[in-house]
């Protein structure tokens, strides 16, 4: 995380109420590129474990395909065609995109598919399937962390006040999470196919007397989760480095997120992502990263321990 | 079956009874005398993750409750031993180039000036004891209470575990000065000033971690052969009906997490004896579903099935990362998915369809007539 403010316990003494203020901004703002990370994560995940109900360990490993795939195309622009540079990112992110989501929809159909009936099962393949990613990522990438180059408009930051400044691939990420945000909402609300998903998802024997195709839209549905899985690390190249271990350090955070926000409802999980990322980074400047870390967990476990639905809950008839 | 209770632990030289000698015989006589000390004590190592496989059987296997944290008891049952053992390594006469001479040498580094408070009692060696079965059985009960009450399992189930793994690991890393942070607790000595580093103290543990075994499997094959033992199974398979039958599932679900959390501690504590050390890496989320995987490797529903596959994973990771790294990865993730959409009842479902039969039939053939009439059910089978 490029946001972390890693440090000695500090207390609030010794600090000006405007730098105090100053503070929480400047963290608030930090917890705000956090929370865009969560929630691109997230909505992966949300689409794959909330509305199929596959436990997708391997959720992590399908974002840094989409960050290897951005780390590839901006070495390649950046040698053969320079004069794309300032906008390989967009080329990156759709082939991020394709990649994730054409390997999502390939694990589907050799794994996923004939384990729908057991959950617990599908975790322990998926969490095999991402062994066997990552030490495919290490080989191919080497162990080491890669990071892409950042055209020159994504650099330097914006000064709000004198105190106060924003990173502006931060700005980007977060303007990137809500477009997309707002692409899946109409994707799965507002169009007919994703009405055929959730028809499938809430009960998958009437849809598919209906006449939907029922595996397809199984099949669709995970790809696309995983595809944007793989934007989500397309757009983490831009605030930290890729490594191919990654991955594996998100899978809890994401999970729980998407469980404390209420599995079926992408409401939801961007309210949960908000929560948890704010709670984080705030905490964070004031405490040791880590002891952060673990009251934030903490206090979601136990939240999920005394209200196990999560935070909404979606209303269906059974 | 109209088997008493009485004779369905005891009396018959069932199969299950007969697999449990033979693994004594090979844990116990084969072993030691085939192998080096320090292969022997690498295997010493192997067997203290069976307990944690033994767990997951009665957990996993048996009630369907799958936990992607057993690493949490394992590293809880392995720390309460390791601060025992550290304080005993740390008097103020093996200690006095410190600046607080008495405390481990962690605590001195990261300028502690005395004790933690929940160190103290780690000075009793019959407290430390008590402490590595109950802590981790209190945690679990917490947990198990909290969740099953609520009627909370399977995946979410799952996933609480793992957080709970993430969460106790960040821990030990990040207070430092209290659990010896990344490193763990190193540099253990003696056990009631019998030195453990020795290669007859470590013949001698590895007996000890053998017998243990030994009995916990019995212990194991007591509960499951239990009415407890049934109703667990019946609550995997149609838990409602279970629920309507009047019994409280939850109570049932919760003392089989505890007593699969207390299994693990012993396998932790054992660990911590053999090994001389104990770390933050056999606590977090990969370690925990790696002890999963053992058990599934084995069979799930089957003990000693657990015990076989902990032994032959950890042996073929030994041979795989001194001799091909790389692929050490690519195996692990193979045997993940192999073992769920091919075999899913492991090398003991593997036994069984294949193996069994054909023993089946030779001793059949030997014992014609003497046994006629009483059908022999193989014990999974019935069981399961």
């Amino acid at each position: 995380m490029g946001a972390r403010v890693t440090g000695v316990p500090i207390m609030f003494e010794g600090y000006s109420l405007a730098e105090l203020g100053s503070i929480f901004a400047m963290q608030g703002f930090a917890g705000l590129i956090l929370f865009s990370v969560f929630v691109l994560m997230a909505l992966g995940l949300a689409i794959i474990f909330g509305q199929m109900g596959v436990i997708n360990m391997a959720h992590g490993e399908f974002m840094i395909l989409g960050a290897y795939v951005t780390y590839l195309c901006s070495t390649f622009i950046s040698n053969y065609a320079p004069a794309l540079f300032p906008v390989y990112f967009f080329i990156a992110m759709a082939l991020a995109f394709i990649a994730s989501g054409a390997l999502g929809m390939l694990v589907e159909w050799g794994m996923i598919r004939f384990l729908y009936r057991r959950p617990l099962d599908t975790l322990l393949a998926t969490w095999g399937l991402s062994l066997i990613l990552q030490q495919v990522f290490r080989s191919v990438f080497g162990a080491r962390e890669v990071g892409v180059v950042l055209p020159d408009w994504l650099m330097g930051s914006v000064a709000v006040t004198d105190t106060i400044e924003v990173p502006i691939n931060g700005l980007f990420v977060m303007a990137l999470t809500m477009a997309i945000t707002i692409v899946i909402y109409a994707v799965m609300f507002r169009s007919r196919w994703g009405q055929g998903v959730r028809a499938v998802m809430q009960n998958r024997v009437m849809a598919g007397a209906v006449g939907i195709n029922t595996e397809k839209v199984d099949r669709y549905t995970f790809g696309l989760g995983c595809g944007i899985a793989g934007v989500a690390g397309s757009a983490f190249t831009m605030i930290g480095s890729t490594g191919p271990t990654s991955g594996q350090l998100y899978i809890v955070d994401t999970f729980l997120v998407v469980v404390f926000g209420g599995a079926q409802s992408l409401i939801g999980t961007i309210a949960s992502a908000f929560t948890i990322s704010q709670a984080q980074s705030t905490m964070e400047f004031f405490l040791s990263g880590s002891t952060a870390k673990v009251l934030t967990l903490l206090t979601v476990v136990v939240i999920l321990m005394l209200r196990p639905q999560g935070l909404f809950v979606l209303k269906v008839r059974r | 079956m109209t088997r008493t209770p009485q004779s369905r632990f005891f009396g018959r030289m069932d199969g299950d009874i007969a697999g449990i000698l033979l693994l004594a015989a090979l844990l116990i006589v084969i072993l030691p005398l085939g192998l080096d000390i320090f292969r022997l004590n690498m295997v010493g190592k192997y067997l203290t993750y069976a307990f944690v496989a033994l767990g997951l059987v009665l957990c996993w296997g048996s009630a369907g409750i799958l936990s992607l944290g057993q690493g949490i008891f394992f590293g809880i049952g392995g720390y309460c031993m390791a601060m025992f053992l550290k304080l005993e390594a740390s008097s103020p006469e093996a200690t006095k180039i410190q600046s607080t001479p008495g405390i481990p040498d962690f605590m001195d580094w990261n300028q502690l000036k005395e004790l933690p408070w929940f160190w103290e009692p780690f000075h009793s060696l019959s407290f430390s004891i008590v402490a590595v079965v109950a802590v981790p059985a209190l945690l679990a009960f917490i947990v198990g209470l909290a969740m099953f009450k609520r009627r909370v399992g399977g995946v979410y189930f799952a996933i609480i575990t793992q957080a709970f793994a993430a969460i106790l690991t960040i821990l030990i890393v990040g207070q430092q000065g209290y659990t010896g942070g990344i490193n763990g607790i190193t540099d253990l000595r003696t056990l009631k000033g019998w030195d453990i580093r020795t290669d007859e103290a470590k013949l001698v543990l590895y007996f000890v971690n053998a017998a243990l075994l030994i009995g916990c499997l019995l212990l194991c094959l007591y509960v499951r052969r239990s009415k407890l033992g049934r109703i667990l199974v019946a609550l995997r398979d149609k838990e409602d009906r279970v629920r309507f039958s009047g019994y409280d599932v939850a109570n049932f679900k919760i003392f089989v997490f505890c007593f699969a959390a207390a299994l693990s501690a012993v396998g932790g504590a054992m660990f911590t004896l053999q090994v001389g050390f104990m770390s933050p890496s056999f606590v977090g989320i990969v370690p925990s579903i790696e002890m999963v995987i053992y058990c599934a490797v084995g069979g799930r529903l089957s003990l000693l099935g657990a015990v076989y596959g902990t032994l032959l994973v950890n042996w073929a990771k030994t041979m795989l990362s001194e001799s091909f790294p790389e692929l050490w990865l690519f195996a692990m993730g193979a045997l993940f998915i192999g073992v769920v959409m091919v075999f899913p009842n492991g090398l003991a479902g593997l036994y069984q369809q294949y193996i069994a039969p054909h023993l089946r039939r030779l001793t059949a053939r030997r014992s014609d007539g003497a046994a006629a009439g009483a059908p022999i059910i193989p014990p999974h089978t019935a069981a399961d």
